[in-house]
């Protein structure tokens, strides 16, 4: 009996932890919409560094620039690449066949990535790369273990010496107040350009983005929200005594 | 106007009409909040066929092409997100309102003489719902989309000698591939809608000839004035389509705060699985069917056998069909019968929520026992009704109706 309402109690709160393969701790951030500038930086990395082998074939570009503010003329001579149209689709040209004879596996698609895994996944994985000899690309990662991919952002954090520790709460020295440790690498193999707070903050907004071009109707879908839910709640008012009225003559 | 009406009137009974449905139909007047989700259905039904049309404007029903089309109407067609999260949402809302329904209706024995077609009726709409279900799930064409396809599609083998032949003539193919999303779309757009539609109808057409239950299971009409109006009845409309515009407009609150803020509903509504593609070559680690399937699916999954088990699950939705024949009991509702009807109820909800919570995760042999047992409550249910509720001791029922 105890054990069939602590079932009963876990079945009722289980709406919003949807049981996903999840082993390893991770660090949570909180995408934001409507932080454009950040949403930018995270597009212009993208362009940089990952659209040579990832599309985001089902989203196009004038629209992603429309979202996240970046002027058309920009766009069109930063961006786009040969007579690309603006309209287009953003896709890539890197041929299925031999990109799996490189990585072993096709890059995927991005467009749904922040869907398919979570912002905090991306987040993590980013931020989970480390020196492995014995991998073909010399590195893994402690979230997606023996992954094609090598470390593309090399060049911005460096290579971790070990398995970075992630989801880890920040050790405080209580003497001097200051971090002794923190969620990521511990030890670098090789030194990177940015600082390990910097290369976070650039991962942040390129998992921003890709949690933007997943659904890029949030923010308009909760504009909208907010305005049919004050609606519906004056709605109520009338339907309320409206019925209150009628109801009169029966009690 | 007036002219009008009486113009058409001459050649088509609409005032007759409205009256018998709406201004002359005389409803029980202790309905309680528990009497909204029959309207609420109907609200919802209407939703899925409008988005629903308005959806297939866009959607290209073909393995090359729909999972690109579902994000073409999220990006590229006007407030196309809109659409497809109304239609998504309001699926499991659908099922939602169905459940609460069909428990108001166990509840105060709405199934009882002399309403069992009503029952009958609504038991067809609530299997036809699980097929509208099932093939429009298919249509994504995302991962989840794909192996609950080809799941459900193989239990259907499981049946002795017809199994294969059964199952092959569902799919039309060796396993899921675009002949099965084109006959699923088919089905789900044209053929499933019309008899849902056609059963809704007998379902209300039934409901109106012997009138509404209520709460206290009393016959409001065997308690008429001199005018033959029920003493305890009052005109649907304006009474409870005044009751039933607050109904609604809490509902569409809750609703639209899903629509709009939580449309995934952390993965239950829309599962994460589904952003990618269906692969083929490609088993998802754990496979879930949508929650609203999930308490059959425990049972299906608590039996060692597959073909037991596929019949203990397609028994689990038959028994439901003949319950107004399994209860004995001289009184109607919940609130006179005796306290083993109270257990046994309760009993009833809590095993079919807990298998829904057990066919979510993954099975353990933990897990796998208890969704035994509950299995075995939820059936005990039904095929002990004969006899608790014709032993129990029951209260006296008034002779009108109380509050």
């Amino acid at each position: 009996m105890k054990n069939l309402v602590v079932v009963l109690f876990l079945s009722m709160f289980s709406l919003g932890v949807q049981a996903s393969a999840v082993s390893h701790p991770m660090d949570h951030i909180k995408t934001d919409m409507n932080d454009k500038e950040s949403l930018q930086k995270g597009f212009a990395l993208f362009s940089n560094y990952c659209f040579g082998c990832h599309s985001l074939k089902y989203a196009r570009y004038e629209r992603t620039a429309n979202d996240i503010q970046v002027p058309i003329n920009i766009m069109e001579e930063n961006i786009l690449v040969g007579d690309t149209k603006i309209g287009q689709l953003m896709t890539n040209s890197m041929l299925p066949d031999q990109a799996k004879v490189w990585f072993g596996n096709p890059p995927p698609d991005l467009t749904l990535s922040a869907r398919l895994r979570g912002p905090d996944w991306l987040y993590n994985y980013l931020r989970g790369f480390y020196a492995d000899s014995k991998r073909p690309y010399g590195v893994n990662n402690v979230i997606f273990k023996d992954v094609g991919m090598p470390h593309v952002l090399a060049g911005l954090q460096g290579v971790c010496a070990d398995m970075p520790e992630l989801g880890v709460e920040p050790v405080v020295d209580p003497l001097s107040g200051n971090i002794v440790k923190s969620s990521g690498c511990q030890e670098y193999a090789v030194e990177g350009a940015l600082s390990p707070a910097e290369y976070d903050e650039t991962i942040y907004d390129l998992v921003n983005f890709l949690a933007y071009v997943g659904e890029p109707s949030r923010a308009e879908s909760e504009d909208i929200g907010r305005s049919v839910l004050i609606f519906l709640l004056f709605l109520f008012v009338f339907a309320y005594f409206l019925n209150k009225e009628y109801w009169r003559d029966i009690h | 106007m007036q002219k009008l009406i009486s113009w058409i009137d001459a050649r088509l009974p609409i005032v007759d009409a409205f009256e018998n449905h709406m201004s002359k139909y005389y409803a029980p007047k202790n309905f309680n909040v528990w009497y909204v989700f029959g309207v609420l259905s109907m609200l919802v039904l209407v939703n899925q066929i409008l988005t629903g049309i308005w959806l297939t404007m866009s959607y290209t029903p073909t393995a090359e092409g729909a999972f690109a089309s579902i994000e073409y109407i999220m990006r590229d067609v006007e407030y196309g997100w809109l659409l497809r999260y109304l239609h998504s949402t309001g699926a499991s809302a659908f099922f939602l309102v169905i459940y609460l329904h069909m428990f108001r209706g166990i509840m105060y024995g709405s199934y009882q003489k002399p309403r069992e077609l009503i029952w009958i009726f609504g038991m067809t709409i609530y299997l036809a719902l699980m097929a509208e279900g099932f093939m429009g799930y298919l249509l994504p064409w995302g991962q989840m989309s794909y192996w609950g396809a080809q799941v459900i599609v193989n239990l259907f083998g499981a049946i002795p000698y017809i199994g294969d032949g059964l199952s092959l003539w569902i799919r039309g193919d060796y396993l899921i591939s675009g002949v099965t999303l084109n006959r699923f779309f088919a089905l789900h757009v044209v053929a499933l809608p019309i008899v849902i539609l056609a059963l809704v109808v007998l379902h209300i057409l039934a409901l109106h000839t012997v009138g509404s239950n209520n709460p206290d299971g009393v016959e409001i009409k065997e308690n008429k004035d001199e005018n033959g109006i029920p003493l305890d009845g009052i005109p649907f409309h304006p009474y409870y389509s005044v009751h039933d515009i607050v109904g609604i407009v809490v509902f569409l609150f809750v609703f639209c705060g899903v629509v709009f803020f939580f449309p995934e509903m952390g993965g239950y509504f829309l599962e994460k699985p589904n952003f990618e593609p269906a692969n083929p070559l490609k088993t998802p680690d754990h496979i879930a069917p949508v929650w609203y399937f999930t308490p059959y699916y425990a049972m299906l999954r608590a039996v060692p056998d597959a073909f037991l088990g596929v019949v203990v699950m397609g028994a689990a939705i038959a028994i439901l069909f003949v319950l107004p024949w399994l209860d004995r009991s001289p009184v109607k509702s919940i609130r006179y019968k005796g306290v083993i009807s109270k257990i046994a109820l309760l009993l009833l909800v809590v095993s079919f929520v807990v298998l829904g919570y057990l066919g979510v995760v993954v099975a353990t042999p933990e897990r796998t026992m208890w969704a035994r047992i509950l299995t075995a409550v939820y059936f005990g249910f039904f095929i002990l009704m004969p006899w608790y509720s014709k032993m129990e001791k029951t209260k006296p029922v008034p002779k009108r109706v109380t509050g």
